[in-house]
Protein backbone atom coordinates (compact mmCIF):
# COMPACT_ATOMS: atom_id res chain seq x y z
CA UNK A 1 0.00 0.00 0.00
CA UNK A 2 1.46 3.36 -1.17
CA UNK A 3 1.08 6.92 0.02
CA UNK A 4 0.80 9.18 -3.01
CA UNK A 5 1.11 12.82 -3.19
CA UNK A 6 -0.15 14.95 -5.81
CA UNK A 7 0.38 18.10 -6.88
CA UNK A 8 -2.50 20.60 -7.99
CA UNK A 9 -2.03 24.35 -9.02
CA UNK A 10 -4.81 26.74 -9.23
CA UNK A 11 -4.99 28.41 -12.79
CA UNK A 12 -7.32 30.34 -14.72
CA UNK A 13 -10.00 28.69 -16.13
CA UNK A 14 -9.15 27.04 -19.66
CA UNK A 15 -12.26 28.38 -20.71
CA UNK A 16 -11.43 31.63 -20.13
CA UNK A 17 -10.29 34.57 -22.75
CA UNK A 18 -6.71 35.59 -21.56
CA UNK A 19 -5.88 39.30 -21.28
CA UNK A 20 -2.25 40.78 -21.03
CA UNK A 21 -2.24 43.65 -18.60
CA UNK A 22 -1.30 46.82 -20.58
CA UNK A 23 1.57 47.48 -19.12
CA UNK A 24 2.59 43.89 -20.15
CA UNK A 25 3.97 42.82 -16.87
CA UNK A 26 1.63 40.12 -16.98
CA UNK A 27 -1.71 38.70 -17.63
CA UNK A 28 -5.11 39.79 -15.63
CA UNK A 29 -6.15 37.83 -12.92
CA UNK A 30 -8.14 40.09 -10.62
CA UNK A 31 -12.11 38.72 -11.01
CA UNK A 32 -11.19 35.90 -13.44
CA UNK A 33 -12.37 32.46 -13.10
CA UNK A 34 -9.99 30.31 -11.63
CA UNK A 35 -10.29 26.11 -11.47
CA UNK A 36 -7.39 23.32 -11.09
CA UNK A 37 -5.05 22.68 -13.85
CA UNK A 38 -6.59 20.16 -16.19
CA UNK A 39 -3.28 18.08 -16.16
CA UNK A 40 -3.74 17.60 -12.07
CA UNK A 41 -7.03 16.63 -12.34
CA UNK A 42 -6.25 13.84 -14.81
CA UNK A 43 -3.48 13.33 -11.92
CA UNK A 44 -6.27 13.55 -8.72
CA UNK A 45 -8.04 10.83 -10.78
CA UNK A 46 -5.27 8.76 -11.01
CA UNK A 47 -4.27 8.54 -7.46
CA UNK A 48 -8.12 8.26 -6.66
CA UNK A 49 -8.20 5.56 -8.88
CA UNK A 50 -5.35 3.75 -6.68
CA UNK A 51 -6.94 4.50 -4.31
CA UNK A 52 -10.09 2.61 -5.02
CA UNK A 53 -8.37 -0.25 -6.21
CA UNK A 54 -6.43 -0.44 -3.42
CA UNK A 55 -3.02 0.52 -4.57
CA UNK A 56 -3.11 3.62 -3.05
CA UNK A 57 -3.55 3.91 1.21
CA UNK A 58 -3.87 7.45 1.56
CA UNK A 59 -3.43 10.38 -1.03
CA UNK A 60 -2.44 14.25 -0.51
CA UNK A 61 -3.11 16.90 -2.62
CA UNK A 62 -0.23 19.82 -2.58
CA UNK A 63 -1.30 23.26 -3.61
CA UNK A 64 1.54 26.43 -3.50
CA UNK A 65 -0.27 29.96 -3.75
CA UNK A 66 -1.92 32.15 -2.08
CA UNK A 67 -5.07 32.09 0.01
CA UNK A 68 -7.66 31.02 -2.87
CA UNK A 69 -5.37 27.60 -3.59
CA UNK A 70 -7.52 26.31 -0.96
CA UNK A 71 -10.37 26.19 -3.24
CA UNK A 72 -8.33 24.31 -5.51
CA UNK A 73 -6.94 21.49 -2.55
CA UNK A 74 -11.42 21.42 -2.08
CA UNK A 75 -11.94 20.55 -5.37
CA UNK A 76 -8.97 17.26 -5.11
CA UNK A 77 -10.72 16.65 -1.64
CA UNK A 78 -13.88 16.55 -3.51
CA UNK A 79 -12.78 14.51 -5.88
CA UNK A 80 -11.69 11.46 -2.90
CA UNK A 81 -8.19 13.17 -1.89
CA UNK A 82 -7.88 12.45 1.80
CA UNK A 83 -6.30 15.52 2.83
CA UNK A 84 -5.17 18.92 2.07
CA UNK A 85 -1.72 20.97 2.19
CA UNK A 86 -1.47 24.12 1.04
CA UNK A 87 1.54 25.91 0.79
CA UNK A 88 0.96 29.56 1.40
CA UNK A 89 2.84 31.60 -1.18
CA UNK A 90 1.36 35.10 -2.33
CA UNK A 91 1.81 38.57 -3.44
CA UNK A 92 5.60 39.46 -5.03
CA UNK A 93 6.39 36.21 -4.21
CA UNK A 94 3.87 33.99 -6.04
CA UNK A 95 4.74 35.85 -9.09
CA UNK A 96 7.77 34.73 -9.52
CA UNK A 97 7.52 31.50 -8.04
CA UNK A 98 9.21 29.00 -10.60
CA UNK A 99 8.81 25.03 -11.00
CA UNK A 100 11.88 25.09 -9.47
CA UNK A 101 10.97 26.80 -5.74
CA UNK A 102 7.41 24.09 -6.21
CA UNK A 103 9.86 21.06 -7.12
CA UNK A 104 11.42 21.97 -4.31
CA UNK A 105 8.89 21.80 -1.76
CA UNK A 106 7.60 19.04 -3.26
CA UNK A 107 10.33 16.65 -2.96
CA UNK A 108 10.44 18.06 0.96
CA UNK A 109 7.11 17.18 1.59
CA UNK A 110 6.76 14.13 0.06
CA UNK A 111 9.93 13.18 2.35
CA UNK A 112 8.18 13.96 5.24
CA UNK A 113 5.00 12.85 4.56
CA UNK A 114 6.84 9.36 3.60
CA UNK A 115 5.22 9.41 -0.13
CA UNK A 116 6.14 6.17 -2.43
CA UNK A 117 4.78 7.98 -5.33
CA UNK A 118 4.32 11.61 -6.44
CA UNK A 119 2.01 12.77 -9.26
CA UNK A 120 1.75 15.77 -10.97
CA UNK A 121 -0.05 16.70 -13.87
CA UNK A 122 2.67 17.49 -16.91
CA UNK A 123 2.25 21.38 -17.11
CA UNK A 124 -0.01 23.64 -16.24
CA UNK A 125 -1.76 25.89 -18.67
CA UNK A 126 -0.97 28.94 -17.52
CA UNK A 127 2.85 29.11 -17.94
CA UNK A 128 2.84 25.65 -19.90
CA UNK A 129 6.76 24.88 -17.95
CA UNK A 130 6.39 21.21 -18.08
CA UNK A 131 9.50 21.13 -15.25
CA UNK A 132 7.77 20.25 -12.11
CA UNK A 133 7.82 16.49 -12.40
CA UNK A 134 11.07 16.31 -13.89
CA UNK A 135 13.13 17.96 -11.12
CA UNK A 136 10.97 17.13 -8.58
CA UNK A 137 12.53 13.39 -9.58
CA UNK A 138 15.77 15.08 -9.86
CA UNK A 139 15.86 16.76 -6.15
CA UNK A 140 14.19 13.43 -4.65
CA UNK A 141 16.84 11.32 -6.85
CA UNK A 142 14.03 9.52 -7.80
CA UNK A 143 13.12 7.63 -11.02
CA UNK A 144 10.08 9.50 -12.96
CA UNK A 145 7.49 8.04 -15.38
CA UNK A 146 6.32 11.69 -17.26
CA UNK A 147 3.74 12.06 -19.66
CA UNK A 148 2.08 8.83 -18.44
CA UNK A 149 -0.57 7.62 -20.52
CA UNK A 150 -1.24 4.44 -18.31
CA UNK A 151 0.26 3.35 -14.78
CA UNK A 152 0.33 -0.20 -13.63
CA UNK A 153 1.59 -1.19 -10.67
CA UNK A 154 3.77 -4.41 -10.06
CA UNK A 155 5.56 -5.88 -7.50
CA UNK A 156 7.96 -2.16 -5.96
CA UNK A 157 7.11 -0.68 -9.28
CA UNK A 158 5.23 0.55 -12.21
CA UNK A 159 4.97 -0.04 -15.64
CA UNK A 160 4.20 3.41 -17.31
CA UNK A 161 3.42 3.79 -20.99
CA UNK A 162 4.32 6.97 -21.68
CA UNK A 163 3.51 9.21 -24.74
CA UNK A 164 6.33 10.65 -27.18
CA UNK A 165 6.77 12.00 -30.32
CA UNK A 166 4.64 10.14 -32.64
CA UNK A 167 4.27 7.13 -30.65
CA UNK A 168 4.94 5.64 -27.13
CA UNK A 169 7.32 4.58 -24.56
CA UNK A 170 6.31 1.74 -22.26
CA UNK A 171 9.38 2.33 -18.77
CA UNK A 172 9.25 0.82 -15.71
CA UNK A 173 10.26 2.56 -12.77
CA UNK A 174 11.24 1.22 -9.39
CA UNK A 175 9.25 3.08 -6.35
CA UNK A 176 9.81 5.46 -4.81
CA UNK A 177 9.02 7.51 -8.36
CA UNK A 178 7.72 10.87 -9.94
CA UNK A 179 4.98 10.83 -12.54
CA UNK A 180 3.49 13.34 -14.74
CA UNK A 181 0.27 12.93 -16.34
CA UNK A 182 -0.62 12.82 -20.04
CA UNK A 183 -4.38 14.37 -21.40
CA UNK A 184 -5.16 11.11 -22.17
CA UNK A 185 -4.26 9.16 -19.30
CA UNK A 186 -7.79 9.20 -17.50
CA UNK A 187 -10.89 10.74 -17.45
CA UNK A 188 -11.51 12.90 -14.37
CA UNK A 189 -14.43 12.58 -12.46
CA UNK A 190 -17.12 15.87 -11.53
CA UNK A 191 -16.66 16.92 -8.31
CA UNK A 192 -20.28 16.47 -7.28
CA UNK A 193 -22.23 18.75 -4.91
CA UNK A 194 -22.90 16.48 -1.77
CA UNK A 195 -18.65 15.50 -2.39
CA UNK A 196 -18.28 18.80 -2.21
CA UNK A 197 -20.20 19.34 1.22
CA UNK A 198 -17.78 16.51 2.60
CA UNK A 199 -14.79 17.62 1.23
CA UNK A 200 -15.45 20.94 3.93
CA UNK A 201 -14.86 18.62 6.64
CA UNK A 202 -11.43 17.59 5.43
CA UNK A 203 -8.16 18.21 6.98
CA UNK A 204 -6.35 21.40 5.11
CA UNK A 205 -2.67 21.76 6.73
CA UNK A 206 -1.06 25.72 6.17
CA UNK A 207 2.54 25.75 6.04
CA UNK A 208 4.99 28.23 4.84
CA UNK A 209 7.72 27.74 2.33
CA UNK A 210 9.72 28.66 5.50
CA UNK A 211 8.57 26.35 7.19
CA UNK A 212 10.08 23.63 4.79
CA UNK A 213 12.96 25.49 4.36
CA UNK A 214 12.89 26.35 0.68
CA UNK A 215 13.82 29.36 -0.34
CA UNK A 216 11.30 31.23 -2.96
CA UNK A 217 13.44 34.00 -3.61
CA UNK A 218 12.75 35.42 -7.51
CA UNK A 219 15.01 33.43 -9.92
CA UNK A 220 14.13 35.50 -12.70
CA UNK A 221 12.87 39.00 -14.06
CA UNK A 222 9.40 39.14 -16.19
CA UNK A 223 10.60 41.51 -18.86
CA UNK A 224 7.69 41.69 -20.77
CA UNK A 225 4.33 39.79 -21.19
CA UNK A 226 2.81 40.18 -25.14
CA UNK A 227 0.10 39.07 -26.72
CA UNK A 228 0.42 36.15 -29.55
CA UNK A 229 0.07 37.68 -32.68
CA UNK A 230 -3.46 38.30 -34.68
CA UNK A 231 -3.75 36.89 -37.71
CA UNK A 232 -4.24 38.99 -41.02
CA UNK A 233 -7.50 39.38 -42.51
CA UNK A 234 -7.69 37.82 -45.52
CA UNK A 235 -9.05 38.83 -48.67
CA UNK A 236 -11.28 37.23 -51.71
CA UNK A 237 -10.20 37.60 -55.18
CA UNK A 238 -12.40 37.76 -58.43
CA UNK A 239 -10.52 35.49 -60.55
CA UNK A 240 -7.55 33.42 -61.23
CA UNK A 241 -5.66 36.45 -63.04
CA UNK A 242 -6.13 38.63 -59.90
CA UNK A 243 -4.68 35.47 -58.30
CA UNK A 244 -1.62 35.03 -60.50
CA UNK A 245 -1.16 39.08 -60.07
CA UNK A 246 -1.32 39.13 -56.03
CA UNK A 247 0.94 35.87 -56.07
CA UNK A 248 3.80 37.69 -58.48
CA UNK A 249 3.39 41.27 -56.37
CA UNK A 250 4.08 39.01 -53.21
CA UNK A 251 7.19 36.86 -54.96
CA UNK A 252 5.72 33.80 -54.55
CA UNK A 253 5.74 32.66 -58.09
CA UNK B 1 -35.40 9.89 0.76
CA UNK B 2 -38.69 11.06 -0.08
CA UNK B 3 -39.66 11.45 -3.24
CA UNK B 4 -39.97 15.32 -2.43
CA UNK B 5 -36.08 15.88 -1.19
CA UNK B 6 -34.99 13.83 -4.04
CA UNK B 7 -36.53 16.56 -6.39
CA UNK B 8 -35.13 19.19 -4.59
CA UNK B 9 -31.69 17.45 -4.20
CA UNK B 10 -31.75 17.08 -8.08
CA UNK B 11 -32.79 20.17 -8.23
CA UNK B 12 -29.84 21.73 -6.65
CA UNK B 13 -27.51 19.20 -8.12
CA UNK B 14 -28.44 21.10 -11.91
CA UNK B 15 -28.51 24.41 -10.40
CA UNK B 16 -24.93 23.20 -9.10
CA UNK B 17 -23.77 22.00 -12.51
CA UNK B 18 -25.37 25.18 -14.62
CA UNK B 19 -22.84 27.35 -13.08
CA UNK B 20 -20.22 26.07 -15.88
CA UNK B 21 -22.91 25.65 -18.56
CA UNK B 22 -21.39 27.16 -21.85
CA UNK B 23 -24.30 29.32 -22.81
CA UNK B 24 -24.35 31.33 -19.23
CA UNK B 25 -25.81 30.50 -15.81
CA UNK B 26 -29.10 32.81 -16.60
CA UNK B 27 -29.87 30.73 -19.62
CA UNK B 28 -29.97 27.29 -17.87
CA UNK B 29 -31.29 28.32 -14.95
CA UNK B 30 -34.81 30.16 -16.20
CA UNK B 31 -34.66 26.75 -18.27
CA UNK B 32 -34.36 24.59 -15.12
CA UNK B 33 -36.71 26.55 -13.25
CA UNK B 34 -39.40 26.42 -16.50
CA UNK B 35 -39.25 22.52 -16.54
CA UNK B 36 -39.39 21.90 -12.78
CA UNK B 37 -42.49 24.06 -12.68
CA UNK B 38 -44.24 22.62 -15.71
CA UNK B 39 -44.29 19.55 -13.65
CA UNK B 40 -45.47 20.98 -10.06
CA UNK B 41 -48.63 19.24 -10.75
CA UNK B 42 -47.90 15.96 -10.99
CA UNK B 43 -48.64 13.64 -8.19
CA UNK B 44 -49.09 10.09 -9.15
CA UNK B 45 -45.24 8.72 -7.41
CA UNK B 46 -44.66 6.81 -10.88
CA UNK B 47 -44.42 9.67 -13.00
CA UNK B 48 -42.08 11.48 -10.78
CA UNK B 49 -39.77 8.38 -10.81
CA UNK B 50 -39.77 8.56 -14.48
CA UNK B 51 -39.03 12.17 -14.20
CA UNK B 52 -36.39 12.22 -11.27
CA UNK B 53 -34.27 9.17 -13.61
CA UNK B 54 -34.64 11.62 -16.43
CA UNK B 55 -33.10 14.48 -14.45
CA UNK B 56 -30.40 12.32 -13.15
CA UNK B 57 -29.87 11.16 -16.76
CA UNK B 58 -29.51 14.67 -17.39
CA UNK B 59 -26.75 15.39 -14.77
CA UNK B 60 -24.57 12.55 -16.36
CA UNK B 61 -24.89 13.81 -19.67
CA UNK B 62 -24.26 17.77 -18.38
CA UNK B 63 -20.60 16.26 -16.63
CA UNK B 64 -19.80 14.54 -19.63
CA UNK B 65 -20.37 17.19 -22.13
CA UNK B 66 -17.99 19.39 -19.66
CA UNK B 67 -15.30 16.62 -19.60
CA UNK B 68 -15.55 16.39 -23.57
CA UNK B 69 -15.68 20.29 -24.15
CA UNK B 70 -12.76 20.52 -22.03
CA UNK B 71 -10.89 17.28 -23.21
CA UNK B 72 -11.79 18.57 -26.52
CA UNK B 73 -10.07 22.54 -25.79
CA UNK B 74 -6.87 20.82 -24.30
CA UNK B 75 -6.54 18.20 -27.31
CA UNK B 76 -6.78 20.88 -29.84
CA UNK B 77 -4.18 23.11 -27.68
CA UNK B 78 -1.56 20.70 -27.31
CA UNK B 79 -1.93 18.59 -29.84
CA UNK B 80 -3.23 20.21 -32.80
CA UNK B 81 -1.48 18.89 -35.50
CA UNK B 82 -1.52 15.23 -35.02
CA UNK B 83 -4.76 13.40 -35.50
Amino acid sequence: MARVLVGVKRVIDYAVKIRVKPDKTGVVTDGVKHSMNPFDEIAVEEAVRMKEKKIASEIIAVSCGPQQAQETLRTALAMGVDRGIHVEVSGKDYETLQPIHVSKILAKLAQDEKADLVIVGKQAIDDDSNQTAQMTAAVLDWPQGTFASKIEKGDGNLTIVREIDGGLETVKVKLPAVVSADLRLNEPRYATLPNIMKAKKKPIKKVTPKDLGVDTAARIEVVSVEDPPVRQAGSVLADVDELIGKLKEGGHV
Amino acid sequence: MSQKSQVIQLYKTLLHLGREYPQGYDYFRTRLKRVFMKNRETTDPKKIETMIMHGQYVVKELEALYMLKKYRTLKRRYYGDQS
